[in-house]
């Protein structure tokens, strides 16, 4: 069942918002469930945060190397919080553009 | 007299040198081309020579010769780059002050990245983006027996991006010549989502590997190369066993440019992707894969680069606005076996579509679908690198700019069925 504050959202071909007003914290956990993400941590946060604000200055979503340089985090670490691809993971939820690094 | 150098003598450096030359007048300007090594490598060419397709001598020449005699050529490794003085140090001792300046130094794999992935070089891991790789990887799958063959992407973005899935499916090809094909397993291991970076194609592709067998593992992120229990483990500890594996290692940027200060994590300069300025060095340009522009880094996407980096430097050399603006187009023979080849064709804002190339009903080429043609527009390529390409002579049909010409318009959503 999709969650209806998804429902309102305009998302390009992979899922990735386009229009970035749109984007809450109540949009980002639901998007996040809908990655196979149960919750939300504070560890979590910390990434979204950290991408969200990387967005804002380069108007780019940011790679994974960007992410474990900047945030402080190992890829493991990385990983274990946003299985499998976390730079797109991360971008999809924080309500960015698809990252760069995928060409 | 004022100084136009070039750092690199690959593909992107060659051709500016070969087209700055016809352009700048030799009474004001001197150009000048730096590189460590003498030989010139037709890249492309390294993906047929583990499967003798190839052999060393069809992808190299000696790098003068493919130089105007007007361009001073200098061998050495690049000590310094200071682009806030203008200048560059040698490692031979020769100090070079410029006015203009384009980084052609392209990019290299890092195979010493990825823990384990060094220590069994070429005894049952490869590579085949150096022409040691190809050459050693031949060597071994003449004399091997069959078992598991495993190719894995390290890291994104990589050179020639569907030069992995050519070599997969050439590997197909060349077991079912050797009359053992039901001898050998073959997998591609990646960190996409699927078998390519753009979604029409990568839907397109993934039914020509299911049609031959070969086993595609997405999203597999490598962490380490366990070579005791010969095994390839992702940062989700997920486990591929290999008994050869093929690596395609972390793509990274010159070691000068992190000694410079010039690049971002991989040591690609950040610049500017439609004019191609650096952001912070108004006369230091970039070409190929030396940037860090979100585009293919291919041979052709530094040809469709160079119109528009001279256009840029000659405008900025007057004073004037830079008008000429890159957008991302890449045009890719992709080899899928048995003498066919798919082309693809795209730009930073399209992916690519199928339809025909260059001309629409009559082609000849197919974009996206199989055929024999494509094949032979892939071998005429290496023609076209040392004769046309490299001196800067325009290619008939081809342009910098991506054309809507002939392509289908086929929607993501469609054949995502969304």
């Amino acid at each position: 069942m999709t969650n209806p504050i998804l429902a309102s959202l305009k998302l390009d071909a992979e899922g990735f918002m386009t229009d970035k007003s749109q984007w809450t914290k109540e949009i980002a956990e639901a998007i996040a469930k809908q990655e196979g993400l149960e919750s939300l941590t504070e560890s979590h946060w910390k990434i979204i945060d950290f991408c969200r604000k990387t967005g804002e200055q380069t108007g780019k979503a940011p790679t994974l190397r960007t992410i474990t340089d900047g945030a402080g985090v190992t890829t493991k670490e990385l990983f274990a919080l946003f299985p499998k691809g976390p730079a797109k993971k991360v971008a999809k939820i924080a309500g960015l553009g698809k990252p760069e690094g995928c060409v | 007299m004022k100084t136009f150098l070039i750092l690199g003598a690959g593909t992107g450096g060659t051709m500016v040198a070969n087209k700055m030359s016809a352009l700048l007048d030799p009474q004001e300007w001197r150009i000048i081309i730096v590189d460590r090594e003498e030989v010139h490598y037709y890249q492309p060419g390294f993906l047929f020579i583990p499967f003798g397709i190839y052999s060393p001598s069809d992808v190299i020449k000696p790098k003068r010769k493919l130089l105007p005699s007007s361009v001073e050529v200098i061998f050495s490794d690049i000590e310094l780059i200071e682009p806030d003085k203008n200048k560059v140090s040698l490692t031979n001792g020769i100090n070079i002050q410029y006015d203009y300046l384009v980084a052609a130094t392209g990019c290299n794999i890092y195979p010493q990245e990825t823990p384990g992935l060094a220590d069994n070089w070429y005894k049952n891991v490869f590579d085949f983006y150096t022409i040691e790789g190809a050459t050693k990887l031949h060597e071994f799958l003449e004399k091997w027996q069959g078992g598991r063959l495993v190719l894995n992407v390290a890291e994104m973005p990589i050179k020639c991006p569907v030069a992995p899935l050519e070599f997969i499916m050439l590997a197909d090809w060349y077991f079912h010549k050797r009359g053992m094909r039901d001898k050998v397993e073959l997998v591609y291991a990646t960190p996409l989502p699927g078998a390519f970076t753009k979604p029409i194609c990568s839907i397109m592709l993934a039914d020509v590997l299911k049609g031959k067998h070969i086993t595609v593992v997405p999203e597999f992120n490598i962490m380490e190369v366990d070579n005791t229990k010969q095994v390839i483990r992702s940062y989700d500890e997920a486990e591929v066993p290999y008994d050869v594996l093929v690596s395609i290692p972390i793509n990274k940027g010159a070691e000068v440019i992190k000694n410079s200060g010039m690049g971002d994590s991989l040591n690609f300069i950040p610049a500017n992707k439609h004019t191609l300025q650096t952001e912070k060095w108004p006369n230091v340009f970039i070409i190929g894969d030396a940037g860090n522009l979100p585009a293919s880094k291919a041979v052709s996407v530094a040809h469709f680069m160079l119109d528009i980096l001279v256009e840029n430097i000659l405008s900025h050399m007057k004073g004037q606005e830079m008008r000429a603006s890159f957008d991302g187009h890449a045009n890719c023979y992709v080899e899928t076996g048995f003498n066919k080849a798919v082309l693809i064709d795209f730009n930073y804002e399209v992916e690519p579509l199928p339809g025909l190339f260059p001309l629409p009903v009559v082609g000849p080429f197919t974009l996206v679908r199989e055929s024999r043609v494509n094949h032979w527009g892939k071998l005429a390529f290496k023609w076209i690198y040392w004769n046309m390409l490299l001196k800067g002579i325009e290619i008939p049909t081809v342009h910098s700019h991506m054309s809507m010409s002939g392509k289908e318009q086929v929607s993501a959503k469609y054949s995502f069925g969304l």
